[in-house]
């Protein structure tokens, strides 16, 4: 519950800042005394240093071997040193940085290998070796509590992200107690985007204190029905199931039916993308195997221990430049290439070529070759998963709005699935190789006898492919498994995106992995996920029946033969 | 070179084993998978078994016979379990039999000791609702891991709604069935639990996720229950930290995750999530130390870790060792009435029991994700809890139990009607 006289002060803030509702008029004057008078017990001044002192070791001693429920009152004692000394040690609290020195038992934190001691007022030069520190075992509650405390506390910060993430942070697990301090937050706040964090906070504040007029509660519904914090549709739920007054439930009604059909959409939205982003993935694994499945016919089997080639030759260019971790995937990219390519080349020099024409004994060797390859990597790498690291610009997500965030992870993986796949479009269509590889395709015999050299470019061909699948494997280490299995998981659906797609045809190959991967994710939330795939298999089967050469089937001579 | 060893190691092996000396040794067959998906978790057991067998040598054998390790590979290939198991059995004549991962290799080589009265030790944590005369489970029952560790997010973490996202077979079903009876008799809502179940290798987890995080959005502390298992987890806790997904705000408790499974993930986005065990490598205790230091000498590699299951294998040779030389031969049935009653250290610092259902007493641990890779236990059982073969929350099995003494000498006892429902 909220005092009445908080109460006021939140309305008188709101009318303010935002609303202009008559009925506050009245508090406008009283605000600025109100304010002073708040704000000396809460941000405490450091007049009373000598009781933190006092304190100091009693809080170390929590922290250092207290249970974890001492280490919260510890945590809820440090909540009152001046601000700068508290965030200092939550901060350091909450990353696993609190350090402690064996000897005195100060409490120290280390930032990017820096120690400095922690003390009420702040942190000090750390005096002491590293060698007689051992760090503070902390755990989830610690963690969560020393994030709530700190934001609070860092809700008046000078920085704006600061501010920002605070008000988040409070906004996710909203407490009563906290919304006296959004209100004088609030009212030297700024920045719009905050400001609105804030109100909604406080409007949230006015649903559930119980004691608003109906007035004041339908206005502050309405209001928050425009935002999609969930936060504030909680809150309007709980009225909605609570409330005794017909229009505040009627009211609450109309907001929730609006919050819903806009969160849809974005959920909507959000699907399609995460179908794109598997369509990709998709698109990239099958690509390769378009061309030397598509274009050359060999049933390669071992496409999928190409693509698992790409993913270690990452691996062991990360294990090479350990510090460089970007550079370390764009120069993974030609490397892989190579690499892959290479492996392509041996392949059908040793084995394919010899097998052309004779699909099934290539289905057989090239399986083979599969096993082969897992079975060398398990024992050079051992069977066990290897670790890739994702580059920073790589992690964290793009933020529409609160309902909608996007993993930029996945964003570029989408990019560089289209990239990949506009090049190797532009080599098949305009370089002198992509002629010689079409023309082979189509009529060998008739290529040759135009002086087209087929061997020449069926070994170019596959190891195009062959390469294009290492690309894929570069990809493919940033979200899922490097172990000797990757390329298991990927062969299957390759193949289908390729027959789905169409035998041949490229454009094939993107429309039926993208839309392959987005209807798996729209079937996905009813059906779940290993229903969704069955019923995917179904569908393709039925499709493959009725057209049994794809999407888009190649039309030539080559093929009525 | 390395394969060369290798080849060279598997034929001596081979020859071992043709080789007519079968009178002076004991012999103790391993059954894992060095090949397909289920090679990155077993690799590690055959090499824990070769170990153990290595040391027990050193220390003068067995009787005063050498042990001798006969390994063999079933692929990750149900059925290749059942058959190799028969091999191992009726052709190279082992003593006891050390293996299994997945339930669905243990119930394909069930009938098959029970055929030929093999032994086997099962070393991985399971779903339980199960006994078998032939079969000592060293690894966690339903109530030693998944039960403690709902409790411990319910009581010490407030946890009021659930996810239990699973992998789809008799494993995580039947434990996600036992955890929701049990989530609804604490009075949980039908509304606030979420089933969720994905095919084995699962790589795609982007919707999964995003449904998590919206499920966890309603205003009450929501938490996974992972039953997740193999090669799927990496992606799985690769896409959690894509979404942002912290163990703050949706803490995910795995029990098919360890340090093993870790070490292929960079866990720095990780850190708080948990997992429920009764070992983690992190413990402090003298015999863990010396089982750390053993193992990387012998893997000839400072980095390797050491897990769960490892510790189980460790426990259940131990207790083999210590009830051939109680009953003073390897026979079979002798053996099974010595197991019943020994014990043997655990790794960390307690004592295991091996029960008359032939499951054993363990502790129960939780620990959180730390940055290295590595568990900080948050919280343990006081003492050790002992195995519960049939679990008390499902209506089937709640009046069954498994007592493998006189004079029940039965694996699915109903106490109520005193009848035994299979295998005497």
């Amino acid at each position: 519950m909220l005092s009445g006289n908080l109460l006021h002060m939140i309305k008188t803030i709101m009318t303010i800042h935002t609303l202009v509702n008559p009925a506050f008029s009245f508090f406008k004057k009283t605000i600025s005394i109100t304010l002073l008078s708040l704000c000396m017990p809460l941000f405490a001044d450091s007049s009373d240093a000598a009781k933190n002192s006092h304190h100091y070791a009693e809080i170390s001693n929590m922290l250092i071997d207290g249970s974890f429920s001492e280490k919260q009152q510890a945590i809820s004692l440090i909540a009152n040193w001046p601000n700068a000394g508290a965030i200092a040690a939550l901060e350091a609290l909450m990353n696993g940085n609190l350090l402690y020195d064996l000897r005195d038992r100060s409490l120290i934190a280390s930032t990017e290998a820096v120690l400095m001691t922690v003390t009420p007022m702040g942190l000090t030069p750390y005096q002491g070796s590293p060698d007689y520190t051992d760090r503070v075992r902390i755990n989830n509650r610690i963690r969560s509590d020393s994030r709530k405390i700190l934001a609070s506390l860092q809700l008046i910060s000078d920085r704006r992200e600061v501010r920002a993430s605070a008000i988040s942070e409070m906004l996710r697990q909203l407490d009563t107690q906290d919304l006296e301090r959004i209100a004088i937050a609030r009212a030297q706040e700024s920045d719009d985007r905050i400001a609105t964090q804030m109100d909604i906070a406080l409007r949230i504040g006015i649903l559930v204190n119980g004691e608003s007029d109906t007035e004041t509660l339908i206005s502050a519904i309405e209001w928050l029905s425009h935002h999609l914090e969930p936060a504030a549709y909680n809150a309007i739920t709980r009225v909605y199931k609570t409330h005794e007054d017909s229009e505040v439930t009627q009211a609450a009604k109309r907001a929730i039916k609006r919050i819903e059909s806009k969160k849809n959409l974005f959920k909507n939205i959000e699907t399609l993308f995460f179908g794109l982003s598997l369509g990709s993935v998709l698109v990239l694994a099958a690509i390769g195997l378009a061309i030397t499945f598509g274009v050359m016919g060999v049933i390669n089997m071992a496409h999928g221990e190409l693509i698992m080639i790409g993913a270690y030759t990452t691996f062991v260019i990360q294990q090479l430049m350990p510090n460089n971790i970007s550079l370390s995937i764009i120069v993974a990219i030609p490397t892989a290439f190579l690499v892959t390519a290479m492996v392509g080349i041996a392949m059908e020099r040793l084995v394919i070529r010899h097998l052309y024409g004779r699909p099934l004994e290539t289905l057989l060797a090239t399986f083979g070759i599969s096993l082969i390859l897992q079975q060398a990597v398990r024992t050079i790498f051992s069977p066990l998963n290897q670790s890739v690291s994702t580059p920073d610009w790589m992690s964290g997500m793009l933020h529409i709005n609160t309902a909608l965030s996007l993993s930029w992870n996945r964003i570029y993986i989408i990019l560089f699935c289209l990239f990949t796949f506009f090049t190797l479009l532009m080599i098949m269509k305009r370089s002198a190789l992509g002629l010689q590889v079409r023309a082979v395709s189509q009529n060998r015999t008739m290529a040759r006898a135009m002086g087209v050299r087929s061997e020449r470019v069926d070994i170019l061909t596959f190891a195009l492919g062959s390469g294009i699948a290492g690309i894929a494997g570069v990809a493919l280490s940033l979200i899922t498994n490097v172990g000797p299995n990757l390329g298991q998981s990927y062969i299957i659906d390759s193949f289908i995106v390729v027959v789905f797609g169409g035998v041949g045809n490229l454009y094939g190959t993107l429309v039926a992995g993208m839309s392959l991967g987005v209807l798996n994710k729209f079937m996905e939330p009813w059906a779940g996920a290993v229903l969704a795939k069955i019923l995917l298999l179904v569908f393709i089967i039925l499709f493959i029946q009725k057209r049994p050469k794809g999407l888009f089937p190649q039309r030539g001579r080559a093929v009525e033969n | 070179m390395h394969i060369i060893k290798k080849l060279a190691l598997a034929t001596t092996i081979t020859l071992a084993t043709i080789s007519s000396q079968a009178a002076e040794t004991i012999k103790v067959g391993v059954l894992h998978s060095l090949s397909g998906t289920m090679a990155i978790s077993e690799t590690t057991l055959k090499d824990t078994m070769l170990m153990l067998i290595d040391e027990q040598n050193k220390k003068g054998g067995l009787l005063g016979k050498k042990l001798e390790a006969v390994v063999v590979d079933p692929a990750s290939n149900w059925p290749l379990f059942a058959e190799r198991a028969r091999e191992l059995l009726s052709v190279s004549k082992v003593d006891a039999v050390f293996g299994c991962w997945t339930s669905v290799s243990r119930k394909s080589v069930l009938p098959v000791f029970e055929e030929l009265n093999g032994l086997l030790f099962y070393p991985v944590q399971y779903e339980g609702e199960e006994s078998s005369k032939n079969v000592f489970y060293t690894g966690a029952a339903p109530n030693q891991q998944a039960i403690p560790a709902v409790d411990y997010l319910m009581n010490e973490m407030g946890i009021k709604r659930w996810v239990l996202a699973g992998t789809d077979y008799v494993y995580p079903r039947t434990t996600n069935r036992i955890l929701e009876a049990y989530l609804k008799s604490k009075g949980v809502a039908d509304s606030d639990i979420l089933v969720n179940y994905t095919p084995f290798g699962h790589s795609d987890w982007q919707s999964i996720v995003a449904n998590i995080k919206r499920f966890g959005s309603a205003g009450k502390p929501t938490a996974v229950v992972s039953t997740i298992n193999g090669d799927a987890n990496v992606p799985f806790y690769k896409e959690l930290s894509n979404q942002n997904v912290s163990a703050e705000t949706i803490p995910v408790v795995a029990f098919s995750v360890g340090e093993e499974e870790l070490s292929g993930i960079d866990t720095s986005d990780l850190v708080g999530h948990l997992a429920a065990w009764n070992y983690f490598m992190s413990v402090k205790s003298p015999e863990n130390s010396a089982f750390i230091k053993k193992w990387q000498d012998f893997t000839k590699n400072k980095n390797r870790v050491t897990n769960d299951p490892m510790e189980a294998h460790y426990i259940g040779f131990n207790m083999w060792v210590k009830a051939v030389e109680k009953a003073g031969t390897t026979d079979t049935d002798a053996v099974q009435k010595a197991m019943i009653g020994i014990e043997v250290p655990n790794l960390t610092g307690g004592m295991a029991k091996m029960l008359p259902n032939h499951h054993i007493t363990k502790p129960v641990l939780i620990g959180e994700i730390q940055n290295n890779g590595q568990f900080d236990v948050v919280w343990s059982t006081k003492g050790s809890i002992p195995g519960d073969a049939w679990s008390d929350f499902l209506p089937g099995s709640k009046d069954l139990i498994a007592d493998w003494t006189s004079p029940i000498n039965c694996g699915n006892y109903n106490t109520v009607t005193k009848q035994c429902g299979g295998q005497k």
